[in-house]
This record gives structure tokens, sequence and C-alpha cells, in this order.
């Protein structure tokens, strides 16, 4: 803070201070406080073997850099190049229209330029054309080319982590160019030179070695959901029995660690809990959960595809391993970006399954068919649609939800109406939010992709502002103060926005919505909710 | 015709002027699309900056009612708390009004002594909406400071650790 003492007289004249107009190439960067995450512990870097694993810090002028460092970058685009066809065609086909600058979360939020994605995109386009076209070789800057050099590097730290690949501009661009892409390479080519932010390499590095990001060992998994199983028996009088690693079952639940750890997904995890004992006293269902594949989410995504392929493979062969059917999938966010977008290539085909069927109501999820893995809220939707539960919305009486469409099943995968059918049939009050910030044109979190430290509060509120902002909306307008959604992300990140921005908003997933409603047979009656919160007409 | 009235005949120029100069504090590129995109679920830095800025100049030449101006102020200063302004940037912009309204009322106020008066009552006015919009800005960094160090996550991560049920790098296993 100290460089922004200023004397008395210079502090009016600074106030009215119009930044300098220079180009974006000549705009130094400035890596400000609030806006960037702690860099990657090298203990984690090793233990994923990836390269430059060492102590270095982001706000220090060397970054301690091998020699050959733009040797290594100038290799790994190329190498890229090669491999990624989207990338290469990303690099050339950009028009500059400008029709995707002002859609992204974090320039509309921060007000920095180089957060409008075109920009984002020059960033690296810019050294592609210096290194790769005989234009930017010959016509240099007026041909939007630039040579590579440390600042460059820095800026390209700077902004590729301050984007969640959430995709957004994409949807806006008439070429398609989806700068979540862009940014998916940029920091692989960073990772090249050990160049990670923590918050998401410890976490890979914990999912490596643990099952999931937070190195929960397989006997605390386990003791986590028992303290569960106490906690419902308390509200439902009802003594659920989840099974674990249990070969021959017929399907696999996986779900973020998050719901396991994490208030209030922990609610949604004791939602599922009760959703599944429901099914298995009713209709036999034959679910087991794993210790070892104990996260869906997958940071891999966030570092390099061959991470993400890793981590991802993980999932695949304890579903071997157990010999289930399929594989039934939580309330994730990105975890369903990489099944319905990288899986079937990656890892797959995952032959050794079936094709997923409801062994309840017979429908196939044709969807699945190459990944063999269902979205829960999915299932659930057509669960309900054939009548197969009994639900009394009214104990939701007290809630007047919206939805926050997570990127990654919205953009990523198209899941729009399931949820909303669900929420609609365990909620009366559900209000959408404006369209221009929901289902395909949804405004991220602002905390996607690896970004959900604290160290970048400034950068995740900011970024949160658009989709904040809609809240506050219908917040004033219908009373909302419940906001559902169907990732473990949001359900970390968004009380915190809430907070800030919208105080009185209240964070749920949509299996805890349900498990409210859900009337198990045999259970006492209810007086709270999964929260221990009293139910409408219960309160004293 | 008391300040007042004249305010109020010169209210759209000198919201508009106003209006302009904030967001002239942010760069070229930032402020042309603040200004043109009038969507407010598309554009909410500029919305909110429209929306307070007027309704703060109402307040200011009206009743002054304390409660009224921090409902306007506050999304304002919410907003500039988190992105790149020193202190004084963030805040500095209540003071753009009092050049504005000198300029704009420059014609009659000259040589009109009972304006000028009320002029300087305005004026301590604007320095009070100033100092109201510091205590904002810090109840703001206070909160971000606040959220930092309570994240749920955090918090339920530390529980665990506790329990013992984490494993920390050390109690890895040589390989
Ligand atoms: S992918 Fe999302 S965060 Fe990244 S540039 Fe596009 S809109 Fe912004
Ligand atoms: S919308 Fe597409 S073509 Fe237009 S500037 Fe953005 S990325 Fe380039």
């Amino acid at each position: 803070m100290a460089d922004d003492l200023l004397k008395p007289d210079e502090l009016l004249a600074r106030t009215d201070h119009r930044p300098p107009a220079t180009g974006w190439m000549d705009t130094p960067v400035n890596i400000r406080k609030g806006m960037y995450c702690y860099a990657a512990n090298p203990k984690s870097v090793e233990y994923l073997s990836l390269p430059y694993a060492r102590q270095w810090n982001p706000v220090e002028d060397d970054w301690k850099l091998p020699e050959n460092w733009k040797q290594i970058i100038f290799e790994g685009i190329r190498d890229r190049l090669d491999r990624f066809r989207s990338f290469k065609i990303f690099m050339d086909i950009c028009v500059r229209c400008g029709a995707c600058a002002d859609k992204c979360h974090f320039f509309i939020g921060t007000g920095d330029p180089k957060n409008m994605p075109v920009l984002r995109a020059e960033l690296l386009r810019s050294i592609y054309r210096n290194d790769f076209t005989t234009a930017g070789k010959i016509f240099g800057k007026v041909a939007g080319a630039r040579p590579m050099t440390a600042e460059v590097l820095k800026e390209w730290w700077y902004y590729f982590f301050q984007c969640t690949e959430c995709r957004r501009c994409s949807v806006f661009c008439p070429y398609g160019i989806d700068t979540a892409e862009i940014t998916i390479i940029a920091r692989e080519l960073l990772n090249l030179l050990g160049l990670n932010i923590d918050w998401i390499a410890t976490p890979v590095a914990n999912c490596f070695r643990t099952g999931n990001h937070l190195g929960i060992q397989p006997h605390a998994f386990k003791d986590m959901l028992e303290f569960f199983v106490d906690d419902l028996e308390e509200i439902t009088g009802i003594r659920v029995e989840p099974s674990f690693n249990r070969k021959g079952a017929d399907i696999l639940f996986i779900t973020p660690s998050g719901d396991v750890f994490a208030d209030p997904g922990t609610y949604t995890c004791m939602g599922y809990m009760l959703l599944f004992h429901y099914l298995r006293e009713k209709y036999g269902f034959d679910i087991t959960w794993s210790t070892y594949a104990s996260e869906g989410g997958n940071f891999g995504f966030f570092t390099s595809h061959e991470t993400m392929k890793r981590l991802n493979s993980k999932m695949y062969a304890e579903a071997k391993r157990l010999g289930v059917k399929w594989i039934l999938g939580g309330e994730c966010g990105h975890m369903w970006r990489v099944i319905h977008q990288y899986m079937d290539t990656m890892n797959g085909p995952a032959d050794f399954l079936e094709e997923p069927v409801s062994p309840i109501t017979g429908t196939k999820f044709e969807n699945a068919r190459g990944t063999k893995m269902v979205h829960l809220s999915e299932f659930t939707a057509d669960l309900i649609k054939h009548g197969k539960l009994e639900l009394d919305p009214s104990r939701n009486d007290n809630l007047k939800v919206t939805f926050h469409d997570s990127c990654n099943p919205a953009r990523g995968m198209g899941l729009l109406d399931e949820p909303r059918y669900v929420i609609k049939n365990v909620c009366k009050h559900f209000y959408e939010m404006p369209p221009n910030t929901i289902r395909e044109n949804t405004f991220c979190c602002g905390s996607g992709s690896g970004l959900n430290a604290g160290e970048n509060m400034e950068l995740r509120l900011s970024g949160g502002l658009p989709r904040a902002n809609a809240v506050k909306y219908v917040h004033e307008k219908h009373g909302v103060n419940m906001l559902a959604c169907v990732c473990a992300i949001d359900r970390a990140v968004l009380p915190p926005l809430m907070d800030y921005w919208v105080p009185g908003v209240d964070v749920t997933g949509l299996t805890e919505l349900v498990a409210n409603a859900l009337i198990l047979p045999g259970e006492k009656e209810r007086e709270t909710n999964l929260r221990g919160e009293p139910l409408p007409g219960m309160e004293e | 015709m008391s300040l007042k009235e004249l305010l109020k005949k010169k209210e759209t120029a000198i919201v508009a002027q106003w209006f302009d100069r904030v967001v002239n504090t942010y760069q070229l590129d930032t402020s042309r699309f603040l200004k043109s995109q009038k969507d407010a679920f598309a554009n909410p830095v500029g919305n909110t900056l429209l929306q307070g800025l007027k309704a703060v100049f109402d307040e200011t030449t009206d009743r002054m009612d304390n409660e009224t101006v921090i409902s306007f102020l506050d999304p304002i200063i919410r907003i500039r708390a988190l992105q790149d302004f020193s202190a004084s940037k963030a805040v500095g912009f209540v003071f753009f009004l009092k050049e504005i309204i000198r300029e704009q009322t420059a014609k009659e106020t000259q040589g009109n002594a009972a304006l000028q008066a009320e002029m300087l009552l305005f004026e301590s006015k604007i320095d009070e909406l100033a100092l109201t919009a510091f205590d904002i800005y810090m109840q703001c960094r206070e909160k971000v400071y606040e959220i930092k160090a309570n994240e749920v996550r955090n918090r339920t991560f530390t529980a665990f650790h506790r329990a013992g049920l984490v494993a920390d790098w050390e109690e890895e296993p040589r390989h």
C-alpha cells in the first residue's frame, strides 16, 4: 500500500487522473494483490512429476525461470499447434470484431481491458503471430505481433489465471472461438515452466495421491459420511446405510469431495444419502460409494490435458475394479465438462461398463452411451417425471429459490431444464434471474477453474459481480432467499459472494431441496430441515 | 432563484457530467463500454454508477437523508473498493461534483452574494458526502478481509485437520 500514499496536494489531482491511453501492448502488467493466487508449492509440482518445481514469488522480479525458457515456450506452442487443430484455428481466424469483448464477467467486474476475451487471447496470439506466421515475422507490431519477453510471460500468468474457462465469450463469437480453450493451452505452456498456482497444484497432487483434492484418506472419508448418518437419524428417525467400495454393486456414485467436507455442500451430500436410501427401500436400488475414487472434480483439467486424463482415469479404474454397470455422478461442475467433452476420446470408450439404464424407470440415458456416466439431476428429474418420488414441497415453503446455471453443466453439456424441473417439483416458489444471465448466457461464479483460493478474493468478488447483480435483482423484486446450484465449487464460493453483494441469500445444492421434500417410508414427523433449522410451521 | 432551484434545473447536465468524469477514471476501452451498454445486467458497473450518482445528487440537493445517501453510495463504492483504485481514487469521485457544480453555475453565481453563500453551504454537504463515502469504503475493505479470513471452506478444512483426518505431506513415506 505504501506506493498508494500521496502528498495532500497530489491527492485531489490524482483522483481525477485518467489512466493513460496506451495501446495494450505498451501497458505494462501490474501484479496486484488480491488478484492473483500464490505460486504452487514445489512439493506438489514435484509429486506430479511436472517440470521446474521451485519456490518462486509472482511479485518478485526474478521468477527463477530455466535458462532456455523461451525455447521451451516456443516448442510448447509448436507442439500444441500440431496436436490441437482447434488451437491453430483459434489462433488464425479471429477478426477482432469485438463481439466477445464485453461478455466476460472479469472484464465487466474488474474493468480491466485485458480481461476482454479478445485481448486475453491476443496475449498469446501476438506471440504466435511473431513466431509462427510470415506476416508477423515481417511486419511485427503492425501485424499484431510481438516478441516473447519476461514481461509477456508475467502478463500471461496474471491474465490466464484471471479466466475461469467458463466459455461465456464463445457463445457470442460468430466464429465459435473458445477463449477457454486458449486459456487451457496457455496454462499448459505455463506449466512447462513450473508456473502453476498452489490452489490447483496441491489439490491435483492430493487427488493423485489419496483420490480427492483435499487429501482426505479413505477412512476419514467414510468417517465423515458416518457422521452424516447420525445427523440424518436425528432429523428423520431413519438410519441410512451407505455402502462403500462394494464389489458387484449395480452403480458407482461419484461426487466432488467438497460435498463431503464443506458446508453447505455437506447438506447436499446428506441429501444424496437420503435419496439413495429411499430408492433402495422402495425399489431395491443398488449403489455404492468409493473411498478411493472419492473425487468427481478434476483440477487436472486446469493444469494440462495429461494431468486431467490421469485424474479422470481413476474413476473408471474404480468402476472397473468394483464391476459396476455404470456411474452416477453427483452435483459437480467441471467434472461434467471433463466427462462430456473429453472423457470419451481421452480414457474411453468405457466398454467394460453398460449403457446406463435407470433400474427404476427403465429410461435409457442415451446421451451417456459413450461415457457411461449419468448426472444426478437428470436421474432425479426422470424419477419425478415417472412419479417415483413421494414429495412434500411445502417443507421448502420458507424458501424463495432461484437457480444459478453453473457454467460447465449449462454451457459445457446443455443441462438446463432438468435442474429447473426438479426444483419446481420440490419447491413452490421459484423465480428466474434475467434471461441474459442464465442458461447458455449464465454468468460465472467468478471462482471456477481452480481460482477459488482465498488470497485472490478481490478478483473473485469482482468477477462474481454480474452473477451477484442478477441475484440481487430477484432478491429485491421477489424476496429470493436461496440460490440453488448443481456445482460443488459454486456451493463453496457463492456464500462469500452473497455475503459481499447480497446479504440474506443462502446457497444450496439441488438434492438438499429434494431430500427435504422427500417423504421416507417410516420416517418420524420431521421438525427440521437437513440444516437443523425448523421447518415452516414448526418454528416455536 | 435559489441554488436548489438552479441545481434542479441543471440536474440532467450535472449528473451526465459527473457520470462521465467517474467513468473516465477507467481505461479508455472500459469507459467506452461503461457508457454505451445500457442493459443493467450486461453492465452492472455502468448502471450502478448512473442510477447511484443521480440518486445521490437528488438527495444532496434535497433532504440529505443519511440512510438514503448510504443506500446509493454503497453499491458504487462496493464495486470500486475491489477494483484497481487506491482508497483516494475509489472515493475521490465525490469531489468531482464540486467542480462540476461550480462550472455549471458560474454564470448565475457571479456577483450574486446570496447564491455564493448557499454554494458554500452546499459544498460542505459534498464534504460530508465524501466522509460518508470513506466510511463505506472502509466497511467494504473490512468485509473483504473478513471474508478472506472466514471462508467456510477454510474453516471446515481446519476442523478436518484438527480431527487428524487429513494427511500432511510430512507423513508421506519416502518414495
Ligand atoms: S472463458 Fe469465461 S473467463 Fe475466460 S475469457 Fe471467456 S468469458 Fe472470460
Ligand atoms: S467474437 Fe470471436 S472473432 Fe470476434 S473478437 Fe471475439 S474471438 Fe475474435
